[in-house]
């Protein structure tokens, strides 16, 4: 087990690494850098004015050696004026030490925003705090929503109200959130006026049932169907075998072989489901914090991307990248260790 | 403001009549696959289920409403008429002009007809992206299952790769203007086109390779077809001047493929997997078959049931990709009529209207549901034989 997991840590490394060089390359390219050295200079400045400001800060450097000190195994240089010999940094929202140093992911620097004009640290944090609450609230209502539509639709295969959960679970999966979240803010807020149609205050006044229902509901929604479609098709499975029939000709009654002897081994499936939903809660996150504006992790990586904060958009996808990869890793473990008949080999 | 508009049913049945020419096909289609049904195999059999006739109703009905869009549609989904901004359904255009069924948006512009229009955008690309999908997934996913070893890993590690990217993410950094001008889609154009030209002449040659007579137009219909298509395509370079495709749209076109095909490729890479066991390849190994006749004669056909399935619920999430990208404003004009971009503008202004938003929403639920419908149809029959 120990060796497997290793072994799946050593290639979340590799393709960390590589992820991170091609979002490295594509964030760096020239039309990229350009518009920032306009943003950080003015408009007007002529072409050899910002040519001359992006090989001042470094922007110029062979493309690896960037890429090292933005890890941080190569040793970041000092912004020296070569007129007066002082160091200045190159934002002036940022402290950077006169001397070369190690400044990269690995000492914990991810580099400055030039948009929320901080250190991205500063910005990065909090933000994914704010994400995890909403993940929170998501995951407590989707999870056992689902999961209990699932069962109920997969214990009697064919049975009406199989038939109606499942048809209600493929019209959530065909509901994206920027579609479930304008319809539930048209019923909810404007025609009802019970919810909030804006998830704004929650981050300065706090969260309330009043303006966080609404984009917690949007986003668990479109997961639902997926989830509930897995645990059906798992449970349908388990409810076909030998030993379903042989607890109830033993004479157990119809709900204690669901819950004793069947649940159990219906749930393996949905777990790993349910991790490696993740990804795509991700792309949920950025389009309900978007529409309901609270200020989480999709948030700062629309701005961030919006508005060419280089630091910043790296910063998110290294985050973004780590939380696909560990999940994948969990589902993977989680899934060896719940279920004995696979074994790792 | 409008001051004449006309009342909640004669909307409905006013914009129900605009559709006469999608009634009418669909009375065509469903009048003729009904009477032919035992003829038409897995596509009869939808007719068999409520779940599948549904299906088939919602997709030919946004199909055929792109195709007759601009006979359904009574006004330009670009042309604003000052007089109409903001106005609620059913106001009357003055002076006789006709009749904004869904009122108009913050330009003044009908949002019924954008809708109608907005099916075209989607309808063209989202098949097609599937299409170019299937054609990268499976040229990749033959050999990756049918040989394993080394090309397995190195090819299952650079669809883990993409697949590890979110989604969004990889929009925001492949969906730019700035990336068109470094001319990088038009690379990744450049590969991913290519492969459906080897797919296709892979195709006949393994099949006809001792019948010249049978090959040689083949390939020449293949390449100069596929050339055809691939230097209007790629290089906006097509000596006749048919078939071009907008900068724009080639990026977004190429960021969906991109972002999908790795999904293909390991679904076929499991099938290829599972049916490699079976006697009938070892039969054909026997027979002396070369691998990837194997692969393209005998697995691929094998496997059409899970890819139909896929393809049907892969053009569904295509469509929500779509949508993502004109809900971010990401590639397509500001003005497009496609509906994520109409789901955009309406979405900012929901306090003080609603009814801007709800046509497109609606339009792309009903259509991705029609397609998860129909899925959901085709699986349950292809299990049943």
């Amino acid at each position: 087990m120990l060796a497997f997991i290793l072994r799946r840590l050593g290639t979340m490394l590799v393709t960390m690494l590589c992820l991170t060089m091609v979002v490295f390359f594509m964030v760096n390219l020239e039309p990229n850098l350009k518009k920032l050295a306009i943003s950080q200079l003015d408009m007007r400045s002529p072409p050899e004015q910002l040519e001359s400001w992006l090989v001042k800060n470094g922007y110029r450097q062979n493309f690896f050696v960037r890429y090292g000190q933005w890890i941080g195994v190569i040793r970041k240089q000092p912004n020296v004026d070569p007129e007066t010999g002082k160091a200045t940094p190159r934002f002036s929202f940022c402290n950077e030490p006169a001397e070369p140093y190690f400044g990269g992911i690995l000492q914990g620097d991810f580099g400055c925003s030039t948009k929320f004009k901080t250190t991205v640290s500063a910005k990065l944090w909090p933000a994914l705090g704010a994400t995890g609450i909403l993940m929170f609230w998501v995951m407590v209502t989707m999870v056992p929503i689902s999961l209990l539509v699932g069962i109920l639709a997969g214990m009697r295969e064919g049975s009406r109200t199989d038939r109606s959960l499942s048809v209600a679970s493929i019209a959530t999966t065909a509901t994206p959130e920027y579609v479930s979240g304008v319809i539930f803010t048209v019923i909810f807020a404007s025609w009802l006026g019970w919810l909030n149609g804006s998830a704004a205050s929650a981050t300065s006044q706090g969260i309330t049932f009043y303006n966080f229902t609404l984009p917690v509901m949007t986003m668990a929604v479109y997961g639902i169907g997926y989830i509930a479609r897995m645990t059906r098709a798992s449970m349908v499975e388990v409810m076909t075998q030998q030993y379903i029939r042989t607890a109830r000709l033993k004479g157990l009654s119809f709900s204690g072989v669901v819950i004793k002897h069947a649940l159990r081994n219906a749930l393996i499936a949905p777990f790993t489901v349910i991790m490696l939903q993740f990804p795509w809660l991700l792309t949920g996150v950025v389009i309900v914090e978007t529409m309901f504006r609270y200020q989480g992790f999709g948030f700062t990586l629309v701005e961030a991307a919006g508005n060419n904060d280089i630091d910043l958009l790296l910063g998110c996808s290294l985050v973004s990248v780590f939380v696909v990869l560990f999940t994948q890793l969990i589902s993977d473990v989680g899934y060896a260790y719940l279920n004995p008949r696979i074994r790792v080999q | 403001m409008p001051t004449e508009t006309i009342g909640a049913f004669q909307i409905i049945l006013g914009a129900i009549g605009r559709f006469w020419p999608v009634w009418l096909a669909l009375a065509i289609v469903f009048g003729a696959s009904i009477y032919y049904r035992k003829k038409l195999g897995l596509y009869g059999q939808l007719f068999g289920t409520g779940v599948g006739i549904a299906g088939v109703l919602i997709c030919g009905f946004w199909l055929f409403t792109a195709i007759f869009a601009s006979t359904i549609a009574p006004f330009d989904p670009l042309a604003q008429i000052p007089v109409m901004k903001d106005a609620l359904p059913g106001a009357v255009v003055p002076d006789g002009g006709g009749i904004y069924y869904f009122g108009g948006d913050k330009l003044a512009r009908d949002i019924f007809s954008r809708m109608v229009y907005g099916s075209q955008i989607v309808m063209i690309i989202a098949p097609a992206a599937t299409a170019f999908a299937l054609m990268v997934g499976a040229t990749l996913g033959l050999p990756a299952g049918y040989y394993g070893g080394r090309i397995d890993s190195v090819l299952s590690f650079l669809a883990n790769l993409v697949l590890a990217f979110p989604v969004i993410l990889l929009f925001y950094l492949l969906v730019t203007p700035g990336i068109v001008e470094t001319g990088l889609p038009r690379w990744m154009a450049g590969l991913f086109f290519l492969f459906p030209i080897i797919f296709f002449v892979a195709l006949f040659y393994t099949r006809f390779k001792n019948r010249p007579e049978r090959l040689y137009p083949l390939l020449a219909i293949t390449i100069i077809l596929g050339g055809w298509i691939y230097a209007g395509l790629v290089f906006d370079a097509d000596p006749l001047g048919i078939v071009r495709i907008d900068p724009n749209q080639l990026n977004i076109f190429v960021a969906v493929v991109f972002a999908s095909s790795p999904g293909v490729f390991r679904i076929v890479r499991g099938l290829v997997m599972d049916i490699k066991t079976r006697d009938y390849i070892a039969a054909a190994q026997t027979r002396g078959e070369t691998p990837w006749y194997i692969m393209l004669w005998e697995i691929l056909p094998n496997a059409r049931g899970p890819l139909i399935v896929d393809a049907c619920l892969r053009i569904g999430y295509t469509t929500i990709l779509l949508g993502t990208l004109g809900y971010f404003g990401l590639g397509l004009a500001p003005e497009s009529p496609d509906w994520g971009t109409a789901i955009k503008d309406a979405s900012r202004l929901l306090r003080s209207f609603i009814h801007p938003a709800l046509p497109p929403t609606i339009a792309l639920m009903s259509f991705v549901l029609g397609l998860n419908l129909l899925a959901d149809a085709l699986r349950e029959q292809s299990l049943k034989d």
